[in-house]
């Protein structure tokens, strides 16, 4: 295992002013990125946003219309696919189906020449690093699911490619299974420090693995940060929207930051709008308090039970809904029609203008 | 109501067994005529001498040269339709899957286009091109090839097509991309083998075809085994007869052949009997037997 880390060289990687058009469609429109040796950066966004194409291109399966891809300083935009030393695992079950899972994991060991016997071992031991090493033998077929993937994982690292490419490698996989890959995956990747992007749809993955978060819109970087700084200081409304749930309530820019529901909320971009300006404020559901008041205006209208927390939807007086998150254990005094007081903490908040 | 469902179930097994005893007579009544004829005498003795000069390959090529010829020809251009088929329809099939999938609806009409014009029209279209190939490479039947390639494209690509369909040609090339692998190498080592029922049901029908092919190489003076069997016919009917037989029951073990190969690649999962069946095999077999009549 201590040999697979000292083996890896990790780079850094560049996508420089990345275009792409598919007819009318700019699926990349400008996309800068900086990954940094080791690092493992995802892409997140909603279908359509050019993340998958951004990674495609990295990978050296699409062309950029214009831009750069720079892998260890070196440009490799014009590079093909196979001589791009990348490692990649598809969303798609992608072993091959006429091999074992250790001929799949040899696969590219076989295509740089090792002998046999080296190339045996080594896939045996990327086969017992994702967990699988019993299984060894068997067809792709007759394996599960996240079997297939952690072959799929372990078939890419064996050659120790300069870059790990995982696009949506755990979007077919059921729930459970997920979040336990999940984890697996970063554990593998801080282990062997191979530099990664992963793209994702999913916020609660990108946020669990990433060591920076890249949310994409339209083809660009909405923001690029910690997962921290993602969900606690999202620069604009649609990150805020798109990244953990957010309630629109509408608010009057101040001095010291919005005025919410009666809460002066502090503003994460002070510049975002002039003072005294009618705004929308993008409040989290864990930063309202619901009080139970008999002479409270809002209405609890439904809850949802969530295991140790749930969430509560009240409506105000102007039928503006509420979002709030509060402890399971408090649902039996929350039941609908109750009158409550909502208490907004004052986190600071984005706010849109539209 | 059970004596009911016992009584629909035996009028149902009854029908069942009326339906295989009609077909059974229907198709093996001519077949059993057929071997009756190459084993009986004038005199109404029976003798196998026609079935040991055939099994005696080279006895049989001094007596019949013209069917030794034709026998050639046919085993030849069997084999070079299978090769040049194969060569151009394979790449072509999973170049379109995976660079030009808006071509694949075009691709699949042009190779289905044979199947709609008759093989009589389709040698007046060949006639002047043959001259030109005869101009070329000589007037041998081997140069049928080109012609028999174009006639089995409605079955061959629909064999590759349903075995590609079967895999995810375009994320298996690009994961071997990924891993350093070339065009050739992703072909040779990933997209092959993982069609190969595909490919061996392909080479089956073409040689099914090819063997039973007769209007284009009569009409356009050329030599294989049917046009030798018809010639036979006409100086020696039951040597003519037997080896029509013989190609019959060749063609039907081919396509057998298919159906197992195609029933035990379902089993592994990649390639299901029905995908390969998108081509009848009786169809096949129709067309070859029926190429003379």
């Amino acid at each position: 295992m201590t040999a697979l880390v000292s083996t890896t060289n990790s780079v850094a990687v560049r996508l420089d002013g990345l275009r792409r058009s598919f007819g009318d469609v700019h699926a990349l429109d400008g996309l800068d990125l900086d990954i940094a040796p080791g690092e493992l950066v995802a892409l997140l966004g909603p279908s359509g946003c050019g993340k998958t194409t951004a990674l495609r291109i990295l990978a050296g399966l699409e062309d950029p219309d214009t831009g750069r891809v720079l892998v260890g300083g070196k440009d490799v935009t014009d590079r093909p696919a196979n001589h791009r030393d990348m490692g990649m695992v598809f969303q798609a079950y992608s072993l091959f189906p006429h091999l074992t899972a250790l001929e799949n994991v040899e696969f590219g060991l076989m295509l740089r020449r090792q002998r046999a016997a080296q190339r045996r071992r080594r896939a045996g031991e990327m086969l017992e690093l994702v967990g699988i090493g019993a299984h060894a033998g068997r067809y792709p077929h007759q394996l599960s699911g996240g079997q297939q993937q952690r072959v799929a994982l372990a078939r890419a690292l064996a050659i120790q490619p300069q870059v790990l490419l995982l696009d949506e490698p755990l979007s077919a996989l059921d729930a459970k299974v997920r979040v336990q890959l999940r984890d697996e995956i970063r554990r593998i990747q801080r282990e062997v420090g191979t530099t990664t992007l992963f793209v994702t749809h999913d916020q609660e993955e990108a946020l669990a693995m990433a060591d920076r978060v890249g949310v994409m819109r339209s083809g660009r970087l909405e923001q690029l940060g910690s997962p921290e700084d993602i969900y606690g200081r999202p620069a604009t409304a649609f990150v805020a929207d798109f990244v953990g749930l957010s309630n629109r309530l509408p608010g009057r820019v101040s001095d010291s930051g919005v005025e919410v529901l009666g809460t002066v909320l502090p503003l994460i971009d002070s510049s975002a709008a002039p003072v005294g300006a009618a705004v929308t404020a993008m409040v989290r559901p864990e930063s309202v308090n619901l009080e139970v008041d008999p002479q409270g205006v809002a209405r609890v209208l439904a809850a949802s039970f969530l295991g140790p927390t749930s969430r509560v939807t009240v409506a105000l007086p102007d039928d503006t809904l509420v979002l709030a998150q509060v402890a399971s254990s408090r649902l039996h005094e929350l039941s609908p029609g109750t009158a409550t007081r909502v208490v907004l903490q004052p986190t600071p908040v984005v706010v849109s203008t539209a | 109501m059970a004596g009911l469902i016992a009584r629909a179930a035996r009028r149902q097994r009854v029908m069942r067994w009326i339906v295989v005893l009609v077909l059974g007579v229907f198709f093996l009544l001519p077949l059993v005529a057929m071997v009756m004829f190459t084993i009986r005498e004038p005199n109404g003795h029976y003798t196998f001498s026609t079935w040991r000069l055939l099994a005696n390959w080279k006895q049989l090529g001094q007596t019949y040269p013209d069917l030794w010829a034709g026998m050639k020809s046919s085993a030849g251009l069997a084999v070079f339709t299978v090769l040049i088929m194969l060569v151009m329809l394979v790449p072509t099939a999973v170049w379109v899957r995976l660079r030009l999938p808006k071509m694949r609806r075009f691709l699949e009409f042009v190779c289905l286009l044979p199947l709609t014009i008759p093989a009589i029209v389709l040698v007046v279209g060949l006639a002047p091109v043959y001259a030109w190939v005869t101009y070329f490479l000589g007037g041998s039947a081997l140069t049928l090839t080109f012609a028999y390639t174009i006639l089995v494209l409605p079955y061959a690509y629909r064999a590759i097509d349903a075995g590609l369909s079967a895999i995810d040609v375009r994320t298996l090339a690009e994961a071997a991309r990924s891993l350093g692998a070339g065009w050739a190498t992703v072909m040779w080592r990933v997209v092959l083998p993982n069609i190969r029922s595909a490919v061996l049901s392909a080479s089956f029908l073409t040689v099914a075809l090819v063997l039973g092919e007769f209007t284009i190489a009569s009409l356009l003076n050329r030599e294989n085994l049917q046009v030798a069997i018809d010639l036979l016919g006409k100086s020696s009917a039951t040597m003519s007869v037997a080896v029509s037989f013989a190609a019959l029951v060749l063609a039907f073990a081919l396509l057998f052949l298919l159906s197992f190969a195609g029933r035990r690649r379902g089993r592994r999962g990649a390639t299901t009997p029905d995908q390969l069946g998108a081509v009848s095999p009786s169809l096949i077999a129709s067309e070859a037997i029926g190429e003379r009549s």
